[in-house]
């Protein structure tokens, strides 16, 4: 891996040899988001905060999409007063790219306590944003109160069970997976079975060599589980993605950049654009973290992840706004 | 203290009157614990029940109060569910009484790793 900008750490996993692997590139701080980039079957990830400054071509690719994360529109607490100017600046930054993202995924928690007016905001921010479709999944905080209905009615019009779906572009198979709804006492994230059926009929029919990327709120790894970082019933879904050569997950919830390698998967996790959260087991609770109100916005940034053509190994970019 | 109202010739009124002074014993104490505790609170805070069990006497008002600037809920883990909250934001209450003793499960339903108990005797 060659390319290295001011901001940008690149590490290369050339010695491993694998082929299969996709590029997960993010930020060390918390982000305003996620630039993700397909080209070529290696997969790349952009900090948004210093994409102004990437190279047209490199930031193309194949095609490209952002991810942005936890927006708790309606949070309001000092670790950040004005959530809806923060989500601004992400949208600012989405639309300062060099190369406009075909579509934004949102990993949820899009608003803090489920209040229509709380996803009425967060929709007209959005709006602002050069690409026109958002894709959904819920977060715990979206579904409070009604199980999940007024998610649905919103957002879930062409998604089964409690909002997921899948879809295809420029090749690539994303899976909208939802795993905030029927939790259990002591448990962490759940999937469910009906969604797991779901999941297998769905790539069931498709080619070992399509590229897929996976997204759902809570991280479908153990992150943390003491934290309920997890899902209880994420290893079900993985061993159905097991045929494939290039898998991604972008999970949000932790409010933090955390990425893994395994076997043909790469797990990554975005920024929020309201709060940062302390690293696991680094303090007492997973609360919102404060940080001086002029480092708010440095503890912000992004991953990108990108597909470069020609090259057989992943790459890993971390990037600071400092 | 019964025997002496007792008599060879109302040897039956006396079992029964030391019947009542029986039964009086055992239900006046938890009507008495009512009155005393009638009331108890749990407090969440950083993604915690406090105190995680809490003991009460039949009759008694449990008030959860939510601390964290995190919205949590209260729910109990039994099918029926004995008792569920709205979602609590900050410094907002939910309040259940016990009326039935028993052993009352419950956690929050967004932060399932956080649980407590209600025992209720």
């Amino acid at each position: 891996m060659s390319i290295k900008k001011k901001n940008e750490i690149i590490h290369d996993h050339n010695s491993d040899g694998i082929d299969r692997r996709g590029f997960l590139g993010c930020m060390a701080w918390a982000g305003t988001g996620a630039l993700c980039v397909m080209n070529g079957g290696v997969l790349k990830s952009f900090s948004l905060c210093g994409s102004s400054k990437l190279d047209p071509k490199v930031a193309a690719g194949e095609f490209s999409f952002v991810q942005i994360s936890d927006s708790h529109m309606g949070f309001n607490k000092p670790a950040n007063a004005d959530v809806a100017a923060t989500l601004q600046a992400a949208v600012d930054k989405i639309n300062a790219l060099p190369v406009a993202p075909e579509f934004i995924l949102h990993t949820g928690d899009i608003t803090h306590l489920s209040k229509p007016e709380q996803f009425d905001t967060v929709s007209q921010i959005l709006t602002g944003a050069k690409p026109k479709d958002v894709f959904y999944v819920p977060g715990e905080h979206d579904v409070l109160n009604d199980d999940g209905q007024q998610f649905l009615e919103r957002y879930g019009k062409a998604t089964r069970g409690a909002g997921w779906h899948s879809f295809d572009k420029s090749g690539v198979h994303f899976i909208a997976l939802v795993n905030v709804l029927n939790l259990k006492a002591g448990g962490l994230g759940t999937l469910g079975q009906q969604q797991l059926d779901w999941l297998a009929a769905d790539v069931k029919h498709l080619k070992h060599s399509t590229p897929v990327v996976v997204f759902a709120h809570i991280p479908l790894w153990s992150v943390y589980p003491q934290w309920g970082w997890g899902t209880d019933d994420s290893a079900q879904a993985l061993a159905l993605l097991k045929k494939f050569g290039s898998v991604t997950v972008l999970n949000g919830h932790i409010h933090q950049t955390m990425q893994k390698v395994e076997g043909n998967v790469t797990f990554h996790t975005a920024c929020s654009t309201a709060f940062p959260q302390p690293a696991p087991g680094a303090a007492d609770s997973p609360g919102p973290m404060k940080v001086p109100a002029d480092k708010l916005r440095s503890v912000l940034g992004i991953t990108d992840v990108n597909f470069v053509q020609g090259r057989h190994a992943l790459a890993i970019v971390d990037s600071t706004l400092a | 203290m019964i025997r002496k109202f007792a008599g060879l010739r109302i040897r039956c009124f006396t079992v029964m009157f030391g019947l009542l002074l029986f039964g009086g014993f055992f239900t006046q104490s938890p009507i008495r614990a009512q009155q005393s505790t009638a009331a108890a609170t749990v407090t969440i805070d950083n993604f915690s029940f406090a105190p995680a069990t809490l003991t009460v006497s039949p009759g008694t008002t449990v008030a959860w109060t939510n601390r964290d600037d995190i919205p949590h809920t209260v729910v109990s883990t039994d099918d029926p569910k004995a008792f569920k909250s709205k979602v609590l934001d900050t410094d907002e209450k939910f309040s259940f009484t016990f009326t039935k003793p028993g052993t009352f499960s419950y956690f929050c339903s967004v932060h399932p790793k956080m649980t407590g108990t209600v025992i209720v005797r």
